[in-house]
């Protein structure tokens, strides 16, 4: 097994005639953060749908750690790989209900760090999930998905409904995760229509348009890029 | 027993058309515009039942062989089936869930009455108590797969949460299924638990307008109780079971695409 992350090769999904992605080839590393850029309806969701294998490709292969997805365990799969969708969809119960949901033998006192380390305060344990504010449940959402051990976190515009504050909170803890040093090392995978948090965030950037792949690079690699979508997606606007 | 009772005659049954006169004229005064409706109702229902009537009559005389009896339940289930794909038409592959749902009911509850001899396994007991238990099952069926597909659509975002963690297609739509399951059961409970407070059930009202003893007709219509719980709970869950893999794949996806 290496540590290669995601390679895309030719990737298609959707109807063919109205395709979602169209041909899709690119590598997606597995540490730091990888930001997904686009227009809305560019492909940004179907293709992190693709990598967590909630949905597969029409045509092409994806590879994750030299393993076609077409051949993975999907259920270990989705555990090493995360996804934290847009809109924060807690369950039913308390928040360690919410934690154990995919982490069943989590105990109280590994529930609480996990609770610390996305800035809840452990007390928030017994509360009921449906009460608690937008913000709040999209960092409950973002704990039980590090309570699996994931590698990777696709984060599908995980702050897309948040108000500026709960944004700073989760990208300072993205940036936290994703550093070399951090215990959990986790890298992501994030889709991102705001140019601001682009620039705070990215250490690669992959700009899709029409469902295919316009540009891929750091941010000054693509701040070089004279193509007008490019400029569009890194907030260069001409 | 007293037959006399049960025998209304012809005259009698023309005399209780005077009751269908009343629901005409009260849909004239009120001009609820239902009038239509109801004569051909009480018409289709008048000639359904002379038809079948007749047709039971070879189906359920001691003397005929059985095949014709099991013919007729298979036909029961057939016909409920059908009825089911057409009252539940978003649900995918339904009519022949269904038709696995009453076969395994049929074999689960007139399995227990007749293999373990609380019935004699004549026509004349296998044809009505066949004819409960797909009557009843139809609707809680109809129910569950109607609200199970319901599921996947409202909480489609929840299911898709629980997959992304890694849970299998079975855990991540349980709390579903448990709740389209208990849609299902709890209207056959709870009119299980009022009977007789509230209407006095059909087999036993037709047992004692027959002649038969209260008591007696009580022992029969617990039993048939017993019969409609166990087969309402067998097809539901048969249906809930085989439906589930149909709405994910078997690499846990769901199957039908966002509405």
């Amino acid at each position: 097994m290496s540590d290669t992350g995601f390679e895309l090769r030719d990737v298609w999904a959707g109807e063919r005639a109205n395709p979602r992605l169209a041909g899709v080839s690119v590598d997606l590393s597995p540490v730091g953060i990888t930001v997904v850029a686009g227009a809305s309806g560019s492909g940004k969701s179907s293709l992190l749908r693709l990598l967590n294998r909630l949905d597969v490709p029409t045509e092409g292969t994806i590879r994750w750690d030299g393993t076609s997805l077409a051949d993975v365990d999907v259920l270990r799969h989705r555990r090493e790989v995360g996804m934290v969708f847009q809109r924060p969809t807690v369950a039913p119960g308390s928040v360690i209900d919410n934690l154990r949901m995919g982490a069943a033998d989590l105990d109280e006192e590994s529930a609480g760090d996990l609770c610390r380390l996305v800035t809840l305060d452990p007390s928030f344990l017994d509360r009921n999930a449906a009460e608690l504010s937008g913000g709040e449940q999209q960092r409950v959402c973002l704990a039980r998905t590090i309570a699996t051990g994931p590698r990777v976190i696709l984060a599908d515009e995980p702050t897309a409904s948040l108000d500026p504050e709960a944004t700073e909170v989760i990208e300072a803890l993205a940036l936290h995760l994703a550093e070399p040093d951090s215990q959990a090392r986790i890298g992501w995978i994030w889709v991102s229509h705001d140019t601001g948090q682009l620039r705070r965030l990215a250490d690669r950037v992959v700009v899709l348009a029409n469902g295919s792949i316009s540009a891929a690079g750091t941010v000054a690699e693509l701040d070089a890029d004279p193509a007008p979508e490019v400029r569009r997606a890194v907030g260069r606007p001409l | 027993m007293n037959t006399d009772l049960a025998d209304i005659g012809l005259g009698g049954l023309a005399l209780s058309g005077i009751l269908v006169a009343v629901a005409l004229a009260l849909s004239l005064v009120r001009r609820l515009g239902v009038e239509r409706d109801l004569l051909i109702a009480a018409l289709r229902a008048l000639v359904q039942l002379l038809l079948v009537g007749v047709a039971l009559r070879i189906v359920v005389d001691d003397d005929d062989p059985l095949i014709w009896t099991w013919l007729w339940v298979v036909t029961m289930c057939l016909v409920a089936s059908w009825t089911v794909r057409r009252r539940a038409p978003e649900v995918p592959n339904v009519m022949a869930l269904a038709l696995v749902s009453f076969a395994a009911a049929a074999l689960v509850s007139l399995g227990v009455l007749f293999g373990l001899g609380v019935f004699e396994p004549t026509g004349r007991a296998i044809v009505p108590m066949a004819g409960v238990m797909v009557g009843n099952s139809m609707t809680a069926t109809i129910v569950v797969a109607r609200r199970m597909v319901a599921e996947t659509h409202d909480h489609r975002d929840l299911i898709e949460a629980r997959l992304a963690l890694g849970l299998s297609s079975r855990d991540a739509f349980a709390p579903h299924l448990r709740e389209a399951l208990r849609t299902g059961l709890v209207p056959q409970i709870e009119s299980t638990k009022t009977v007789g407070l509230i209407a006095l059930p059909g087999a036993m009202t037709g047992l004692i307008l027959a002649g038969v003893e209260p008591v007696e007709a009580v022992r029969v219509q617990v039993a048939v109780m017993y019969l409609v719980l166990g087969s309402v709970a067998t097809t539901a869950s048969v249906m809930a079971l085989g439906l589930t893999r149909g709405l994910f794949t078997g690499d846990h996806r769901l199957a039908a695409p966002p509405r």
